[in-house]
């Protein structure tokens, strides 16, 4: 394997910076990388013509003396929720095989303009939906670290990709813990910054209201790297906060460096533990709790009473916003399109398309969300689920009264074997009940690995949650955990991970 | 399509009383388009005013439109609205193929304007004050052309065409309180109140208004309740028709007495009203079933989650309410005024709803009496001929050149009619009419004597009669010199040489 794609995207972009290593051969190695084990993996939908193009006029403009940005030159993974001009676009959908959007979406936008090169479209749960990647239209993706397991879900291309050494860096989108569950089961670093941090526009959108676009790494710092350049105010996104954001890798060049921990504030959630939580999971999260505490950390136990809720709640707002926002995807515009037997009207053509465009569990929650959202209903169900959002909004507020960050495992379980709740969405649906609160009140949560279960040997990740617009913290804390444990263990968890590919 | 039965206007009347409301949609002439960078022109190319934005593209996102948000203050203040301190986009979600998201972006539960009134004043000098529910702002639909078909509706059409360029274009939607005590005056009541609509946005320069167009466009809900002996409670609302495709003032009324003579026939009959849209045909001067409704249609409205509640502050809306214009009431005083019309003359153009019309005439620079002339006269001949609205036939800055032609003593009035009947006819600006048609008066007098002269060496016999001190007898030369002049000649100059000749 070659020494370029184990390094982290700050160390790459340091050797770029000094020429030690080019664009293009940045790029090189990580399609080689890809061509090597992607077969197995199947991370990746797409892999770009352009991505060495794109290289090689990066190290034209170094070699001009133009100033560049701190990771130009760096690969980045891209989720096919995000639209590009240059590659197809599916969000996992055969409705959308094919698609390509007449513009990128803001954050590879701004991708782009840092200089980072844009390699290829990742797999992931149709339009989002999912825990498993096991409902993308286009076959699952593999658990590098078990090919037999579930990379997590929707994002589990990105995460894959990142933990396969595919990619230094990815974009995810997460509105139940799409980029932190997959971090959690591949032993990577995913961030949902706080709602309105990053612009949606040119994410295909699953839930509006709780959609967040987010880096997925290897390390806490190269999140930061990503977020300084996916951030910030986007006039094409009326949710997008205008506030001016900190370096979110300062914050994690400090959290690494520093004694954040002493003095600080934490509040392990009662509710985010116990039944339901797999034992080597809780065990890992337990053992960080006692480093932290160790570490002059004041941590306590708090209550957030209406947590139980969220996971009704959230499959009440989902299902209603999807409902909706996948109306568009009718065939009259663009995307596939089913013509029944001798013509039809354009209400059967739009059926037609949809009946075959569409998988089941798409289906099955259009149908919940067009259900929930029916007059006579709506007060009963859309209506309910809005005030359940407004408690745990609440409880998030008195819980920050009393402590600087919230903690929990990333997901009850490590990453389960395919076609193991494929059956029983239910229990599928339960594997995002530690991340779906964080999407429900907008807060920030970042999953750091903290080992590996000791029963099964899948790494288990803990999410930091820290009140709207502390993003910082969130890198400060997380960072500062991640030094600590691989200080303890005398080297990252990622490098434990099976090496792969035959070729 | 069967011809439905008519019951005779007055003893409908007689056993029912109408019972009305109106929604009115106003497409704001903003830059751009609600919730994207789209120019929002009429006229373009299909589909060339577009962004992902009004495509529904995957990705794409609204933002909205500031302007669009001032105007929409500034008429529910001008409907004597309350300005919601925060208000709502939610999503009325339905599958059409001109709708490009299949939802569309309006207000639901929280409008931006609410509680409103407008005074309306009828051609018998009643006035009504209508109240208004509400004005909320919402986006346009694409436009569909029907291809293959006989009758250009999309049922039996082979294939249909969109154009989204119309898709995103601002609305205003007024929606009217239940109208109670019309009477026998709703078919006035209704032209009335949508012509003050318009002089509203016209006045408030908000909206093209042009009913032709579709920048102004009325749905006239109306329903029959049969009347009840006195002492006795009223008849619970009978059921409603939602009459759209009005496409003028006076579609409004006409379509309006058509429902009226209509449902009363179905109710006296004992039939019962379905509860549907009615599809206003101005070339029959009918109604024809559109698709049922209900109130039960289910549109799963939802709070727009890609939009934040809109907040105007209370200095904006202090400072749009200092810049209103004067309320239509008071300005039409001014002008009647201003212009010194009397109340007769006054109430012809309000009737004709060319208030408009006349300001703009005026402000090109033609005198009111000029403007009122031509207005009420001619032009609105050839439009209620062709079934078609005034102010579609002609711009005001055309009728004032007429009007100024006439004045410099380059036409008389029937050849200026002729020229108006160029311009509408396309032919070109009113000047190039004249020089194309050839059409101004003989001002060389020595034309006319010679005319004069051989007329009246043709008939000696009125010649006497003249010099006899028979004036009147001159007649008879004068229409004969000016139909050898092929009317172009002024007929009072004509009369002053044939006097002057005749006393030779």
């Amino acid at each position: 394997m070659s020494d370029i794609i184990r390094l982290t995207a700050a160390g790459l972009a340091e050797k770029l910076q000094t020429r030690e290593i080019s664009a293009v051969e940045a790029t090189q190695a990580h399609l080689d990388r890809i061509d090597a084990v992607d077969h197995d993996v199947h991370a990746f939908l797409h892999v770009s013509n352009h991505a060495l193009d794109a290289a090689r006029r990066i190290d034209d403009r170094r070699t001009a003396g133009e100033e560049l940005g701190p990771l130009a030159g760096v690969p980045l993974a891209v989720k096919d929720v995000l639209v590009t001009t240059d590659m197809p676009s599916t969000s996992g959908s055969r409705i959308l095989e094919g698609y390509m959007s007449p513009f990128d979406a803001t954050v590879v936008k701004r991708a782009r303009e840092a200089g980072l090169i844009p390699i290829g479209k990742t797999n992931m749960d149709e339009f989002a939906m999912g825990s498993s990647t096991e409902h993308s239209a286009y076959g699952p993706t593999r658990n590098p670290w078990d090919l037999g397991r579930i990379p997590g879900g929707s994002g589990g291309g990105s995460a894959a990709a990142v933990a396969a050494f595919e990619a230094p860096l990815a974009l995810g989108s997460d509105t139940g813990g799409s980029i932190r569950q997959p971090a959690h089961v591949t032993g990577t670093v995913g961030v949902k910054p706080t709602y309105g941090a990053v612009s949606r526009y040119g994410a295909i959108a699953l839930a509006s209201s709780l959609d967040q676009v987010g880096p997925v790494t290897r390390t806490v710092l190269d999140a930061g790297l990503l977020q300084d350049v996916i951030g910030g105010h986007d006039p094409f996104d009326s949710t997008s906060l205008t506030d001016a954001w900190p370096s979110m890798a300062e914050a994690a060049r400090d959290g690494a460096r520093g004694d954040v921990l002493k003095g600080l504030r934490v509040g392990v959630v009662k509710e985010l533990s116990g039944e339901g939580f797999q034992a080597g999971v809780q065990s890992r999260f337990d053992e960080t709790v006692a480093l932290l505490t160790k570490q002059g950390a004041e941590v306590v136990e708090v209550r957030a009473p209406h947590f139980e809720y969220a996971v009704s709640a959230y499959y009440l707002i989902l299902p209603a916003e999807a409902s909706s926002n996948l109306a568009k995807f009718d065939s009259v515009r663009f995307g596939m399109r089913v013509q029944p037997d001798g013509g039809g009207t354009v209400e059967q053509v739009m059926a037609a398309t949809r009946e075959l465009g569409f998988g089941p569990e798409v289906k099955r929650r259009i149908i919940l969300g067009t259900y929930a959202l029916s007059a006579g209903y709506y007060d009963a169900y859309y209506g309910s689920a809005q005030k359940v959002r407004t408690l745990i909004q609440r409880d998030f507020d008195a819980a920050f009264a009393q402590v600087d960050v919230l903690i929990s495992p990333s997901a009850p379980t490590t990453a389960f074997k395919f076609g193991e709740k494929l059956k029983d969405p239910m229990a599928m649906y339960l594997n995002d009940v530690a991340t779906i609160p964080a999407n429900l009140a907008g807060v920030p949560g970042i999953s750091v690995p903290i080992g590996l279960a000791p029963e099964d040997g899948l790494p288990v990740g803990i999410q930091i949650m820290a009140p709207v617009r502390e993003d910082a913290r969130l890198y400060r804390v997380g960072a500062a955990i991640e030094a600590l444990l691989e200080q303890q263990w005398g080297h990252t968890l990622i490098s434990q991970a099976p090496a792969l590919g035959g070729k | 399509m069967a011809k439905d039965a008519l019951m005779d206007y007055d003893k409908a009347l007689e056993l029912f009383e109408p019972v009305l409301g109106f929604e009115v949609h106003v497409e704001l002439n903003t830059k751009t388009k609600m919730f994207s960078h789209a120019p929002n022109d009429f006229g373009s190319d299909a589909n060339t005013n577009v962004t992902p934005v009004c495509l529904g593209l995957p990705g794409a996102l609204p933002v909205v439109n500031e302007q669009a948000v001032r105007y929409s203050i500034s008429l529910g203040l001008a409907l004597g609205c309350s300005i919601a301190p925060s208000s709502r986009f939610a999503r009325k979600n339905y599958f059409y193929p001109d709708l490009a998201k299949n939802y569309q972006i309006s207000q639901y539960d929280e409008p931006i304007a609410f509680g409103g009134s407008v005074d309306v004043e009828l051609p018998n000098g009643r006035l009504v004050t209508v109240s208004i529910e509400r004005a909320h702002m919402e986006e346009d639909a694409g436009k569909l052309t029907h291809v293959g078909g006989s009758t250009g509706r999309i049922q039996g059409a082979e294939y249909s065409l969109v154009d989204y360029n119309r898709a995103g274009v601002p609305l205003v939607e007024i929606v009217t309180d239940i109208i109670y005590g019309a009477e026998a005056d709703a078919p006035e009541l209704a032209k009335a109140y949508v012509s003050t609509i318009r002089d509203i946005v016209v006045s408030l320069g908000i909206s093209d208004a042009k009913m032709e167009r579709g920048n102004l466009r009325c749905d006239a809900n109306i329903s029959l309740r049969p009347r009840t002996p006195e002492g006795q409670p009223p008849a619970p609302l009978g059921t409603r028709t939602e009459t759209k495709n009005v496409n003028s003032l006076r579609s409004v009324e006409r379509a309006i007495r058509y429902e009226i003579q209509r449902q009363a026939a179905i109710l006296a009959d004992g039939g019962t009203i379905i509860q549907e849209t009615r599809h206003w045909h101005e070339d029959t001067g009918r109604t024809s079933a559109g698709r049922p409704k209900s109130d039960a249609d289910d549109y799963r409205y939802f709070p727009e989650p890609d939009l934040l509640p809109v907040q105007p502050s209370a200095e904006l809306i202090e400072e749009l309410r200092a810049a209103l214009p004067e309320p239509p009431a008071e300005r039409r005083r001014r002008l009647k005024a201003e212009w010194g019309f009397t109340d007769l003359e006054f109430q012809d153009v309000v009737n004709g709803g060319l208030l408009v019309e006349i300001t703009e005439t005026v402000a090109a620079g033609a005198s009111p009496a000029a403007a009122r002339k031509w207005w009420t006269g001619e032009i609105s001949r050839i439009a209620n001929l062709n079934g078609v609205e005034a102010s579609a036939l002609v711009s005001a800055q055309d009728v004032a050149a007429v009007a100024a032609l006439v004045e410099a003593g380059t036409l008389n009035d029937k050849l200026a009619r002729q020229v108006l009947e160029g311009v509408i006819a396309g032919e070109g600006s009113p000047q190039e009419v004249v020089d194309s048609r050839g059409l101004a008066v003989v001002s060389d007098d020595g034309a006319l004597i010679a005319a004069i002269d051989d007329a009246l060496a043709s008939q000696p016999d009125v010649l006497a009669k003249i010099r006899d001190g028979k004036v009147q007898a001159a007649g008879a030369v004068i229409g004969a010199v000016m139909k050898a002049m092929r009317g172009q000649a002024d007929a009072a100059r004509v009369r002053e040489l044939v006097l002057e000749r005749a006393a030779g």
